[in-house]
């Protein structure tokens, strides 16, 4: 939830995930101003489909439709700097779903990911007792553990992460997940 | 003219999430097979990034190279494969998909995708066999043989050079791509992580998927 610029906190309880329906989240990382133009613009165009159409992109047909619009900026004169995570629920097929996309639009479907330095020390926690059945509590205490690690090994302080879960009843904000144990 | 060092080098962008591409020929038939490793240089993200498509009933495209440019080539390509199927009336031939391939290329001629495709399949009608792999730009190359792409291609070249033999049989192709394949990215840091072969024959298209080592 630190919003940093150089060696500055700015601001401790900034919001990274965007809302774009009612079972579709994207967490947005990157460059500072590119990234709430860019997760706006997506928001903005996919509340836009649903009222012309009268229902909801499914979370795979939103990914496509980021993808789209971030390949076609990359090759432009002004592209957005920014790597986001995309996870939504699909009430038709009853799946949950987690997208990667990198600042260079390559999309691909994950288990669970990080971007940037959190992904150094969380990655190998998350390879070590990540499984794919776990239910909101054991995730939410995998996430913990992640916190934890980032706390006791990484140089940065970033000491509360949002959580929030997306499932068929639609999105839920969870407590924040804050680092236990010593620093450093 | 632009700056194309960075293209060749080793740290290039083709580079960057690695992964590679092989077809063969073998009597009335071909295979194409490729990794399955998505990456961020030395970062494996996920392992199940195939990299070949179906583009017909007996013709099949692989992308290795930048992976955003792999997605975008394949649809952008699907797009003019289906629009040309709807005002031609009959399926894509090899040839004509080779011809397609490099028109979107070279019309990105001096700001590339950074893709270099290989193209197998079985033409519709004669059920000639027909491999084909062009560079980043679309300058194609039709050998008898062989084609290889990607990150391990020097070590493709390498095993497919002493595996392989004339009018192979559709079970011998297999096992000769699969041993080139798997033996070549095994070397390779930046590609692996399992592998998905299909063999083309004239009446119908085996695909497997390999177990190989994860590191």
């Amino acid at each position: 939830m630190s919003h940093l610029q150089s060696i500055m906190v700015q601001k401790s309880d900034d919001d990274k995930m965007h809302q774009l329906s009612s079972n579709l989240i994207m967490a947005v990382s990157g460059e500072a101003g590119d990234t709430t133009q860019f997760a706006e613009y997506i928001a903005k165009n996919i509340q836009l489909y649903k009222m012309r159409n009268g229902y909801e992109l499914t979370p795979s047909a939103a990914v496509h439709f980021t993808r789209h619009t971030l390949a076609t900026h990359l090759r432009s004169r002004e592209p957005y700097f920014v790597n986001l995570l995309m996870g939504g629920f699909d009430p038709d097929s009853n799946t949950s779903e987690l997208y990667y996309m990198d600042y260079l639009a390559a999309s691909v479907p994950v288990k669970y990911y990080a971007f940037g330095y959190g992904g150094m020390f969380t990655l190998a926690v998350m390879d070590k007792d990540y499984r794919p059945n776990m239910n909101v509590d054991e995730a939410y205490e995998l996430l913990k553990k992640c916190a934890n690690e980032i706390k006791r090994r990484f140089i940065i302080n970033l000491p509360k992460f949002r959580v929030r879960v997306i499932s068929k009843d639609g999105i839920k904000e969870l407590p924040y997940v804050v680092a236990e144990g010593e620093a450093a | 003219m632009p700056d194309f060092s960075e293209i060749f080098s080793l740290q290039s962008i083709l580079n960057y999430n690695g992964g590679c591409v092989v077809a063969m020929r073998g009597k009335n038939c071909v295979a194409i097979a490729c990794d399955l490793r998505f990456g961020v240089q030395a970062q494996t993200i996920s392992t199940d990034f195939e990299r070949v498509f179906e583009v017909g009933p007996h013709l099949y495209i692989g992308l290795p190279g930048l992976a955003t440019d792999t997605q975008t080539v394949f649809q952008r390509l699907q797009f003019r494969i289906k629009m040309y199927e709807m005002r031609e009336g009959r399926r894509v031939k090899p040839r004509t998909l080779m011809a397609m391939v490099q028109n979107l290329l070279y019309e990105r001629r001096f700001g590339p995708y950074f893709v270099e495709p290989v193209i197998a399949g079985l033409h519709p009608t004669t059920k000639e066999p027909y491999i084909c792999a062009l560079d980043l730009i679309g300058c194609e190359c039709e050998p008898e043989d062989f084609v290889v792409s990607g990150t391990c291609s020097e070590s493709l070249y390498g095993m497919c050079e002493t595996t392989w033999r004339e009018d192979m049989e559709p079970d011998d192709l297999f096992e000769c791509i699969s041993q080139s394949l798997v033996n070549a990215f095994d070397r390779d840091a930046l590609s692996g992580w399992g592998a998905v072969v299909h063999v083309i024959e004239q009446d119908k298209v085996t695909t497997r998927y390999l177990k190989c080592r994860q590191d």
